[in-house]
């Protein structure tokens, strides 16, 4: 039994596990915080920063998914500055690459989509980046559609870690990573790919999908968090 | 002096759609344009997109018809993976566009045009639109919204409450079934919906009488006329062959395959429009120019296939010499029939045993690279032509949408008018009244031609030749 640890979350006293995460904490505790690129079940990333969270005595603000908790913490989820600085980090996300919910197959369960409503961004206040990425329909069941990538990285850890095979990775860097089937291979001719499909059912938008399903049917956000939790027989 | 006018909606719908009408140097008119958005990036915008999100996307085009769009999109997505669509299938989607066609057509009748003939063509403009109908003769305002409402409930009861259905067909069929209790419910609708179109025709006949040579202004000119029919030349809106029909009602050319369009349809470019001008080929350009939409369905085809519809199309031949009727006025007339067809096929349709089969789904994926879809949507022959690679990513797209096909028809149409009402160096407000009520008849397939539920926003602006505004005209 690891040392319990005591912290406030939104002036409430909540008990957390030593090396738990803040976002865990006050997930337990029915905290909402909101979390794009974290999923559960893989390890944390700690990329999109929209789980930032306020903790007293200092300046800076902290990705939740990623910090561990501590005695006597004192963490805020929501605030005036923080609802600014998320509705920040979607708009960049909407403008990095061509967003157009209207003719994506995400439109109505995509969680880029669903931040956006919840934090209010009706419109961009950078331009966007018209990106041209060819799309890959070379698998015979998945596309793969760069051009809606959020490089969140989900799919990338969920192929890892959960299937084991490391098909997926990232190539190049910032905004132009992409997200690559092994060394930069059309999906289809994939050699290690076991076409499980736990990536698209893990990606929160459009970029990976079921060719011919509505995303509703294929979008499963707690498949991994489920395979896990059977694996440890829990 | 060659001066010009200009008649420019301001359209809510990205790009520009204005008609412009050229006099000569004594003052008469010479020619008249319209302007509608450019289509061109659309199809520049599908490529590299995969095929079977086409549906979607293209019945994105326009918020006023995206069924048309989406069933023309997954026929032509039906012949790239050429798998038999299941018959419940067809059923269903030629279910979907009777209701649409319902609903699109008592909007244009009741809704945008009534107005101007029951109201007066010269009344007062901010009160000549739904709400002034309302007012005037609350009845017929209340047909007009229970029959819309009515071919909007066949759209829900397939796919859902969307505007956009794009999930519910799919290349192959459908999604989901029919439920019975739907079926039922429009099934119960039907004979006080046949009852509604049928007062409207009436309402109709009325008018056309009242009018008297006045009908006259509305576009009364030869030309040729286009559309599907079945294989044994009666009214088809979903499937079928090409038939097209010279102004003397002469059957030019029967039972094409609508796939090969480009054999007999001709586009010719103008450096003043983005648009292209359709033409029925062996005549030649601009001589070949033809009609479609309600008018022209109704021109070609040789019966209805229902009982009351037949019988309705029979008293319109009548209205023309060869049984060809040329008055773009008869559009409406021409609408308010097909609203009775659609209503009948509505029901032939919810009868039929198949109706609640659940195979309405043929799974497959790319088969071929070349794939076209064509049905008559509302406002006329809607073409669907896709090119994909490999992959079955698009490579080219070419869509000839129905308003695009009436092209040279509006310009004639409009030029007619202003003819008429265009003299010297003042307009009237009658003038733009009446470009108004023409464009309407026309019921082209923009914005601003439903803009502010009837009111168009329309300006002419008349120029001398050192280009000096000499007269102004408008609203909006
Ligand atoms: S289908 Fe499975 S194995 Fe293939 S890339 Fe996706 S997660 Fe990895
Ligand atoms: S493909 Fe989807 S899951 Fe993978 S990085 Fe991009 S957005 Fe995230
Ligand atoms: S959810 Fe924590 S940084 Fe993305
Ligand atoms: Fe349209």
């Amino acid at each position: 039994m690891s040392k319990p640890i005591e912290l406030t979350i939104d002036g409430r006293k909540v008990v957390a596990e030593e090396g738990e995460t803040i976002l865990k904490a006050a997930k337990k505790n029915g905290i909402y915080v909101p979390t794009l690129c974290y999923l559960e079940g893989v390890s944390s990333f700690g990329g999109c920063r929209l789980c930032m969270v306020e903790i007293k005595g200092s300046p800076r603000l902290f990705a939740s998914c990623i910090t561990p908790v501590a005695e006597g913490m004192e963490v805020l989820t929501d605030s005036e500055r923080l609802r600014r600085y998320r509705k920040w980090a979607v708009e960049l996300l909407l403008a990095e690459r061509p967003h157009v919910c209207s003719v994506c197959v995400a439109n109505g369960s995509c969680e880029l989509q669903q931040l956006a409503t919840e934090l209010g961004v009706d419109h961009l206040r950078v331009d966007r980046e018209w990106t041209d990425y060819e799309v890959d329909l070379t698998h015979e069941r998945f596309a793969y559609d760069p051009n809606r990538c959020i490089l969140c990285t989900r799919c990338i850890r969920v192929c890892d870690e959960v299937e084991g095979v490391h098909t997926l990775d990232l190539m190049l860097r910032g905004k132009n990573s992409k997200v690559v089937f092994d060394l930069d291979e059309n999906w289809g001719f994939s050699q290690s790919c076991t076409s499980c499909g736990k990536c698209s059912a893990a990606c929160p938008v459009g970029a990976l999908y079921v060719k011919g399903k509505p995303l509703s049917e294929v979008k499963k956000k707690d498949l991994v968090s489920f395979i896990m939790e059977r694996r440890s027989g829990k | 002096m060659v001066e010009e006018i200009v008649v420019n909606p301001v359209t809510r719908i990205e790009g520009h759609a204005k008609i412009t009408i050229h006099l000569n140097e004594d003052g008469s008119v010479r020619e008249a344009r319209f302007h509608v958005t450019d289509f061109r990036g659309f199809e520049k915008f599908c490529e590299g997109r995969p095929f079977y999100e086409m549906p979607s996307i293209t019945s994105r085009i326009c918020g006023i018809c995206p069924v048309s769009h989406l069933l023309a999109s997954a026929k032509a997505c039906d012949d790239l993976v050429a798998v038999e669509t299941p018959r419940t299938a067809v059923l269903l989607r030629r279910l979907m566009h009777m209701g649409q066609i319902i609903q699109s057509h008592a909007l244009s009748f009741f809704y945008l045009s009534s107005p101007d003939f029951l109201l007066g063509m010269d009344s007062d403009p901010s009160r000549r639109n739904i709400l002034g109908l309302a007012e005037k003769h609350p009845e017929i305002a209340k047909q007009g919204v229970w029959l819309r409402k009515f071919g909007q409930s066949i759209i829900e009861s397939l796919a859902g409450k969307r505007i956009h259905s794009s999930d519910w067909i799919v290349p192959g069929g459908v999604k989901t079934p029919l439920s019975k209790e739907k079926a039922e419910a429009i099934l119960s609708a039907i004979p006080k919906a046949v009852e509604t179109a049928l007062n409207a025709v009436t309402l109709f006949s009325k008018t056309l009488e009242s009018l008297g040579d006045n009908v006259g202004d509305f576009g009364d000119f030869p030309s040729y006329y286009m559309g599907l029919v079945t294989r044994d030349g009666g009214l088809e809106h979903y499937d079928g062959r090409i038939r097209i029909m010279s102004s003397d009602g002469k059957i030019v050319a029967d039972q094409l395959d609508p796939s090969k369009y480009f054999e007999y349809i001709g586009e010719a470019v103008e450096d003043w429009s983005y648009m292209k001008f359709p033409y029925y080929k062996p005549a030649g350009y601009p001589g070949g120019a033809y009609r479609v939409g309600p008018l022209a369905r109704l021109n070609v085809s040789s019966r209805c296939g229902t009982r009351i519809a037949d019988g309705l199309l029979k008293e319109f031949k009548k209205l023309g010499g060869n049984g060809v009727v040329q008055n773009t006025f008869m559009y409406h007339y021409a609408r308010l029939i097909e609203i009775v067809y659609c209503v009948e096929k509505a029901e032939e349709i919810l009868r039929d045993p198949e109706i609640f089969d659940m195979n309405i789904q043929a799974k497959a994926s790319l088969n071929r690279r070349e794939g076209t879809g064509v049905i008559e949507a509302p406002r006329g022959t809607l073409i669907h032509h896709y090119r994909v690679d490999e992959q079955g990513r698009i490579s080219w797209v070419n869509l000839i949408i129905a308003t695009v096909n009436n092209n040279l028809a509006f310009n004639r149409a409009v030029a007619q008018v202003a003819k008429k009402y265009v003299n010297g160096r003042t307009l009237s407000e009658g003038m733009l009244n009446r470009v108004e009520a023409v464009v309407r008849a026309l019921d082209p397939c923009l914005s601003c031609a439903t803009h502010a539920i009837g009111e168009m926003p329309l300006k002419i602006l008349l120029y001398d030749s050192e280009n000096n505004l000499v007269d102004e005209v408008g609203r909006g």
